[in-house]
């Protein structure tokens, strides 16, 4: 099958109200070309799951900054004053996470398991209204797994049935992301021919990609 | 020698040859500068990689490799990169010996706060609270004081980043153990009188029997 589509059609995917899950750390390894595009669409109450809200005029950043997103769930805010602005006033609401609970619950949500049991959080504000267990002697939370209409990520090198090589510290969130959404779309850097990647590069198989965007 | 560049200088002595470590942003970023010859630590990156090298020089920025606060740098040889699930089981999973960060309040019971002050700011706590619940010791690096206002404290009011796991504490006027009894002074600055130390400090300090000069 032919698994490679115009940016137009990725974005034609894309409806309102959506929860999309979006790659990268601070736009480092994120697919800030499919951002753009749904900037220019606007579609409108989207829910985000990704690491941060980026910066004001770089990848996830930009949707806050156009007013798309209704919820963001992610673990930092604080490089984009618009989204601590908008979380303020009421207008996007804010579920902030610690980052290795965020990298969990979606890594458990494409892997049929219902959440995670993790120390981290015991005893703090993001700890309130959850389930504490004890375990042996040791308190945790459960932290429920995450899933998404959508996952937007980015690939270095994708060959043509998806399978994706991220270059050095784009890996972050996506191959996790890359399992835990209905649909996959990969924004890949560079698409080659099948049998160019080598098997041994592959860190996310083409079998969880739904969709190839040429950058 | 300023301030920070004599905190900086001073945990770095606190680690072993091999140790694997992780610096947060501002004052414990310098740490690095001052780890002696003789001992190599391999420094995480949250974001998913080892080996942290300087930042990046030069027209030619590869925007693939960032640290974790976005900045643009290098990846020392034997280096190695991975995921955020990894990274996070690297610093949960016992694999990680020592993280330094920077506090808003300590306290005498090892809480930390550092990552919202409620109504004023809120960046979200990104991967703190992961280090500070994981790593198997947590050295807080900051100054004595907020120009004069105590920061350590007999009790944190801002929301925590993690309960009773700070292990140590070190400012310009000196160093403190988080005991069982309570916070204790081992080293101090003979630049500042004790009566000064214990004055600029809220929490009880107890001074130990073996209290050496710092600098």
């Amino acid at each position: 099958m032919n698994k490679q589509i115009t940016i137009e059609e990725a974005v034609s995917q894309v409806k309102d109200g959506m929860t999309i899950m979006i790659g990268g750390f601070l736009a480092c390894g994120g697919p800030n070309k499919i951002i753009d595009a749904l900037v220019a669409k606007n579609v409108r109450d989207l829910t985000i799951i990704a690491n941060d809200t980026s910066f004001v005029d770089k990848g996830i950043g930009k949707l806050v900054v156009n007013g798309q997103v209704k919820k963001a769930i992610v673990t930092h805010i604080g490089t984009n004053k618009v989204s601590g602005q908008l979380m303020n006033e009421g207008k996007m609401e804010v579920v902030l996470t610690p980052q290795g609970t965020l990298a969990e619950q979606i890594r458990s949500g494409g892997s049929g398991l219902g959440g995670v049991l993790t120390p981290i959080g015991v005893g703090t504000p993001i700890a309130e209204g959850k389930d504490h267990l004890i375990i042996d002697g040791k308190t945790y939370l459960l932290e429920k797994a995450l899933k998404a209409d959508l996952a937007l990520i980015y690939g270095s090198k994708v060959d043509e049935k998806g399978n994706v090589f991220y270059n050095e510290a784009t890996r972050n969130f996506n191959p996790m992301m890359a399992m835990a959404a209905s649909t996959v779309i990969v924004e890949a850097e560079e698409v080659v021919k099948t049998g160019e990647l080598d098997p041994h590069l592959v860190m996310t198989p083409g079998l969880f990609v739904n969709y190839i965007v040429k950058a | 020698m300023d301030v920070k560049e004599l905190i900086a200088k001073r945990v770095a002595k606190e680690f072993k040859d091999g140790d694997v470590v992780n610096l947060g942003i501002g004052l414990p970023t310098l740490v690095a500068n001052y780890v002696p010859d003789d001992v190599e630590i391999v420094l995480h990156s949250e974001n998913g990689f080892t080996g942290i090298g300087p930042a990046q020089s030069g027209e030619e920025i590869d925007p693939d490799l960032v640290n974790a606060g976005g900045l643009p740098v290098t990846i020392m040889p034997g280096g190695s990169f991975f995921d955020s699930a990894m990274s996070f089981a690297i610093i949960r999973g016992g694999h990680l010996d020592a993280t330094v960060l920077g506090a808003l309040q300590v306290d005498e019971e090892g809480n930390l706060a550092n990552w919202m002050i409620p109504g004023k700011l809120v960046p979200g706590m990104g991967g703190a609270m992961d280090l500070v619940g994981g790593a198997k010791q947590v050295i807080v690096a900051m100054q004595h004081t907020q120009k004069g206002t105590p920061k350590i404290l007999k009790k944190c009011d801002l929301p925590l980043t993690g309960a009773k796991k700070v292990s140590k504490i070190i400012t310009e006027m000196g160093v403190m153990e988080v005991t069982e009894e309570g916070l204790l002074l081992v080293e101090y600055n003979p630049e500042y009188a004790l009566d000064e130390i214990k004055a600029a400090t809220e929490a009880n300090l107890l001074i130990s029997d073996n209290l050496k000069p710092m600098v």
